[in-house]
C-alpha cells in the first residue's frame, strides 16, 4: 500500500508539475543566496540540451540493443564512425547528408557487432571493445588521408556547415523579456524554458523525437515485443516463431545507427567540426544512462539530462556545479523526510545520508575540481548499482549469448 | 590428441594475423601503396636491434596486461579495470616511491608492493560489487576506470601530490630517488629493462598458480561451471572475488617497469588502452603464459614498427586496424573451430550410437 501512494505520486502529472515547481523554487532560494546565476540561465539549459543529446542518443541506441538481449560495448566506435562520417559527408554535400551517411554507417558498424555477436556468437564484450579500437584506429587512418587533402588535419576535420536551428516565434522573445527582469522565481523559469525554445538545432529535435519513438515501437508495436521477448527469453521467442536472430540484426543496427547520430551531433551541431576524440567517453556515458534509466526510454532521457546539465555548468560556470550541490543537500533531505512520514526508513535514510553528504561538502569545499565532474555519471551510475539493484529490471537475457537450437549456457 | 590440439592452437592465431594482413593490403591497395613493400617495411625496421630492445620493454609491461587479462579468463571474468588498476597502481607507486629513501633493493620492492597492492586492492570494488550486488564485472570496471582516471588526473596537481618542474608544462610526482631505480642492461645501442625478468617471473608464477595449486585447480573450476564448483564444496564467490583483486594486482604492477627503469616518476604521458590489449593478448595467447609472451611482443613489434609509415606517407594508424582485426577475427576463429569439432564429436558419437544395440540408444539419453 505504502508503494501504491509511491506511484501514485509519481504518476499524477499535476504533482510532478508540483514537485518541479518546488525543486525550482529551491534552486532559485540557492541562486539567490550563493550568486551562482547559471543554474537555471537560458544559455545554461540550451547548453545543457546540446551536452544531453548525443548522451541520449548513445544510451537508447545502448538501449535497443539491450532490450534485444545484446550488450553493447561498441557504442562508443559507433559514435566515433558517426561524427567521422558527419564531418566528412557534411563537408562533401551539406549537413543533413552527412547526418544520413552517419546514420548509415553507424546502422553498418552495429551491423557488424550484430554479425560478430549474434550469427558467429562470439564474447559480447569482445566484438564490442574491438569495434572501438577499429572504429578509433579506422578514422584517423582516413583522416590521414581524405581530411589533409582538404585543409583539415590528422585529427581535425575542415570546417563544416551546421544544420539549421529554429526559435519558436513569439514565445522566446516574451521569455527573454521576463528572464532579463530578474524577477525571483520566475526568472528562473523563463530562463530555462526560453533556452528550450530559443535557437534550437533542428537535430535536437530529432534528438529528442527518438525517446517517444523508441518508447513508441519498442512497447506498443508487434515488433518491439518481438525484439524486447528476444532480449527476455529468446527460446521462448524462438519457440513460438519470433526469428531472433533477424530481430537482433535489426535491434542492434538501429542501435548502431542512433549511436552514430549521437556521434553526428558532436561533429555537425555541437562544434561545426570532426576533433579526435572528440565523442570522450560519451559512448559509455550512453551505456551508464541505459542502467541509471532502467532500460526505459523515459529513464535514459532523464538520466541523460542529468549527466548533460552536469557537463554544461562545469564548462560554462564551475561555482553553479558548488550551488548545485546545495540543492541536492536540500531536495534530498526533504525527499527524506517525505519517506520517514510514509514510513520508509530505509528509503530516507538514504536520502538523508546524500543530503547530509552534499549539505557538508556544500560548507566545506569551495570549488568542485573538475575532475569529480567529469566521473561524476560513472559514479552515480555505480551508486545506482548499487543502492537501486533490487528495483532495476534489465532484460533477463542482456549479455547472455544465445544459439538457435541450443540452451543458454550462462 | 594433443598434437591436434597443439595445431589448433596455432593455426587459430595464425590465421587471424593472416586474415588482418589481407585485410591491411587490401585498404593500402585501396590508397595506392604496395602492401608487400609496406610489410617489408614494417619487417625490416621492426626488427633492428635497437627496436628490437624497445619492443622488449614495452611488451614486458604487455605481458603483464595479458597475465592480469588471462587470470580473469580462467573464471571467465572480464577485466576491462586493467586500465583503471594499472594507472592507480603506478600512480601510488611513484607517490610512495619518491616520498621515501630506503636501501635499493628494499625500496623497489615497496614500490612494487604498493603496487600491486593499489591495483588489487582497486579491483576489489568490481569483485566485491560482483558476488555482493551481482553487478556485471565489465560494466563496474567502465565505470572505474573513468573513476581511477579522474581521480589520478585531480591528485597529480601541483597543489596536491604533483609537481611542476619549474619551466616546464609537464606535471609529474616527485621524481624516485636513485635507491628506488631499477638498473638497466645496455645491449645493441637500447636500454633493456631488467624489470622484464620479473614480467617473466610473474608468468611462470602465474602458470605454477593455474596449474600445480589446490587454489589454481579451484580457480579454473570455478571458471569451467560455477554451480558445480560450488555443491563440491569451493567457496565459488570468494574465489570469484580473489581472482579480481589477484588479476588486479598484476595489473597494478603494468607500469612498474618504466617507473623503475626510465621515467622514474609518473606524468599524464603514461600511456592507457592496457585493458583491450591486455584482453587481446589473452585471447591470442589462449591464457597460457608463453603465448602471451609471443603475443606481447607481436603487439609490441607492430606498434613500434609502424613508426616508419608515417616517413613514408602511410598513417600509422593501419597497425591499430589490424589489431582490431586480430583480436575479432581470432574470437572468431576460436568460435569457428569450437563449433567444428562440437559437430565432429557429435557425428562420432552418433555412428557409435548406431552400432550400438537398440536399448542402449534409449537409456544414453
Amino acid at each position: 500500500m505504502k508503494t501504491q501512494g509511491w506511484r501514485k505520486f509519481l504518476s499524477s502529472p499535476g504533482k510532478i508539475a508540483v514537485a518541479i515547481a518546488g525543486v525550482f523554487f529551491i534552486i532559485a532560494v540557492v541562486e539567490y543566496f550563493t550568486g551562482a546565476s547559471d543554474i537555471t540561465s537560458s544559455g545554461a539549459s540550451s547548453a545543457t540540451l546540446r551536452f544531453a543529446i548525443p548522451i541520449l542518443l548513445a544510451g537508447l541506441g545502448g538501449l535497443w540493443s539491450e532490450r534485444a538481449g545484446v550488450i553493447n560495448i561498441g557504442l562508443e566506435g559507433m559514435m566515433i564512425v558517426g561524427t567521422w562520417m558527419g564531418a566528412w559527408f557534411g563537408f562533401l554535400y551539406g549537413p543533413w547528408t552527412g547526418v544520413l551517411f552517419a546514420a548509415i554507417g553507424g546502422a553498418l558498424t552495429g551491423l557488424l557487432h550484430a554479425f560478430l555477436t549474434v550469427r558467429i556468437g562470439i564474447d559480447q564484450a569482445v566484438s564490442g571493445l574491438a569495434i572501438n579500437l577499429v572504429a578509433a584506429g579506422a578514422t584517423r587512418y582516413f583522416s590521414g588521408i581524405y581530411f589533409v587533402e582538404n585543409g583539415g588535419d590528422i585529427s581535425v576535420s575542415p570546417m563544416v556547415e551546421q544544420p539549421g536551428t529554429f526559435t519558436v516565434p513569439g514565445v522566446s522573445s516574451v521569455l527573454a523579456s521576463i528572464e532579463g527582469q530578474d524577477t525571483f522565481f520566475v526568472s528562473s523559469v523563463a530562463g530555462v524554458l526560453g533556452g528550450l525554445v530559443t535557437n534550437v538545432s533542428w537535430m535536437t529535435l530529432l534528438g529528442l523525437m527518438c525517446v517517444p519513438l523508441t518508447w513508441w515501437i519498442l512497447w506498443r508495436t508487434k515488433f518491439g515485443l518481438r525484439v524486447r521477448f528476444s532480449g527476455e527469453n529468446p527460446v521462448a521467442a524462438e519457440s513460438l516463431g519470433v526469428n531472433v536472430y533477424r530481430v537482433r540484426y535489426i535491434a542492434i543496427s538501429i542501435s548502431g545507427m542512433l549511436a552514430a547520430l549521437g556521434g553526428a551531433y558532436l561533429s555537425l551541431v555541437a562544434s561545426a567540426v570532426y576533433r579526435e576524440g572528440q565523442t570522450g567517453g560519451r559512448g559509455f556515458i550512453g551505456l551508464a544512462t541505459v542502467i541509471f534509466g532502467n532500460w526505459r526510454p523515459g529513464g535514459v532521457f532523464s538520466g541523460s539530462i542529468l549527466f548533460g546539465f552536469t557537463d554544461a555548468l562545469r564548462v560554462r560556470q564551475s561555482e553553479s556545479v558548488h550551488a548545485v550541490l546545495a540543492v541536492v543537500a536540500i531536495v534530498a533531505l526533504l525527499f527524506a523526510a517525505y519517506l520517514f512520514v510514509m514510513r520508509k526508513r530505509r528509503g530516507a535514510a538514504i536520502s538523508a545520508i546524500v543530503g547530509l553528504i552534499a549539505g557538508i561538502v556544500f560548507l566545506q569545499v569551495e570549488v568542485i575540481p573538475d575532475e569529480f565532474v567529469t566521473f561524476f555519471p560513472n559514479l552515480v551510475t555505480l551508486l545506482v548499482l548499487v543502492f537501486m539493484a533490487r528495483r532495476l529490471r534489465p532484460p533477463a537475457m542482456a549479455g547472455a549469448k544465445y544459439r538457435k537450437g541450443e540452451e543458454i549456457s550462462e | 590428441m594433443t598434437r591436434s590440439r597443439i595445431f589448433w592452437g596455432i593455426a587459430a592465431p595464425a590465421s587471424a594475423i593472416l586474415f588482418s594482413l589481407l585485410l591491411a593490403s587490401g585498404i593500402l591497395m585501396l590508397q595506392g601503396a604496395n602492401p608487400i613493400q609496406t610489410f617489408q617495411l614494417l619487417f625490416s625496421y621492426g626488427f633492428q636491434p635497437r627496436n628490437v630492445v624497445a619492443e622488449l620493454n614495452q611488451a614486458s609491461a604487455y605481458y603483464l596486461a595479458g597475465i592480469s587479462a588471462a587470470i580473469g579468463f580462467k573464471m571467465l571474468l572480464f577485466n576491462i579495470g586493467i586500465d583503471g588498476q594499472y594507472r592507480l597502481g603506478v600512480f601510488f607507486a611513484a607517490v610512495v616511491g619518491g616520498a621515501v629513501t630506503l636501501p635499493p633493493v628494499l625500496h623497489i620492492l615497496l614500490i612494487v608492493f604498493v603496487a600491486a597492492t593499489v591495483g588489487g586492492a582497486w579491483a576489489a570494488i568490481s569483485g566485491w560489487l560482483k558476488i555482493k550486488y551481482g553487478v556485471s564485472e565489465v560494466i563496474s570496471s567502465i565505470m572505474l576506470n573513468f573513476i581511477a582516471a579522474g581521480l589520478v588526473t585531480y591528485m597529480l596537481n601541483p597543489l596536491r601530490l604533483g609537481e611542476q618542474a619549474e619551466g616546464s608544462q609537464n606535471i609529474s610526482t616527485p621524481t624516485i630517488p636513485e635507491s628506488g631505480w631499477l638498473p638497466t642492461i645496455e645491449v645493441a645501442g637500447g636500454k633493456l629493462y631488467t624489470f622484464i625478468f620479473f614480467s617473466a617471473l610473474v608468468g611462470v608464477g602465474y602458470w605454477i598458480l593455474i596449474t600445480k595449486t589446490v587454489f589454481g585447480f579451484n580457480l579454473r573450476a570455478t571458471g569451467i561451471s560455477f554451480r558445480a564448483a560450488l555443491s563440491s564444496g569451493v567457496n565459488a564467490p570468494r574465489m570469484v572475488f580473489l581472482t579480481m583483486v589477484l588479476s588486479g594486482a598484476t595489473a597494478g604492477l603494468v607500469g612498474v617497469g618504466t617507473l623503475l627503469s626510465d621515467t622514474h616518476n609518473y606524468s599524464l604521458s603514461f600511456p592507457s588502452g592496457y585493458a583491450l590489449t591486455g584482453l587481446a593478448l589473452a585471447l591470442l595467447g589462449r591464457n597460457h603464459p608463453i603465448g602471451i609472451a609471443f603475443a606481447a611482443f607481436f603487439w609490441a613489434f607492430l606498434e613500434r614498427s609502424a613508426g616508419i609509415l608515417d616517413l613514408n606517407g602511410i598513417p600509422t594508424e593501419i597497425v591499430t586496424m589490424m589489431q582490431g582485426t586480430i583480436v575479432i577475427s581470432i574470437v572468431v576463429a576460436y568460435e569457428l573451430i569450437k563449433r567444428l569439432n562440437l559437430r565432429q564429436q557429435q557425428v562420432a558419437v552418433g555412428s557409435q550410437q548406431e552400432e550400438a544395440p537398440e536399448e542402449s540408444k534409449e537409456t544414453d539419453k
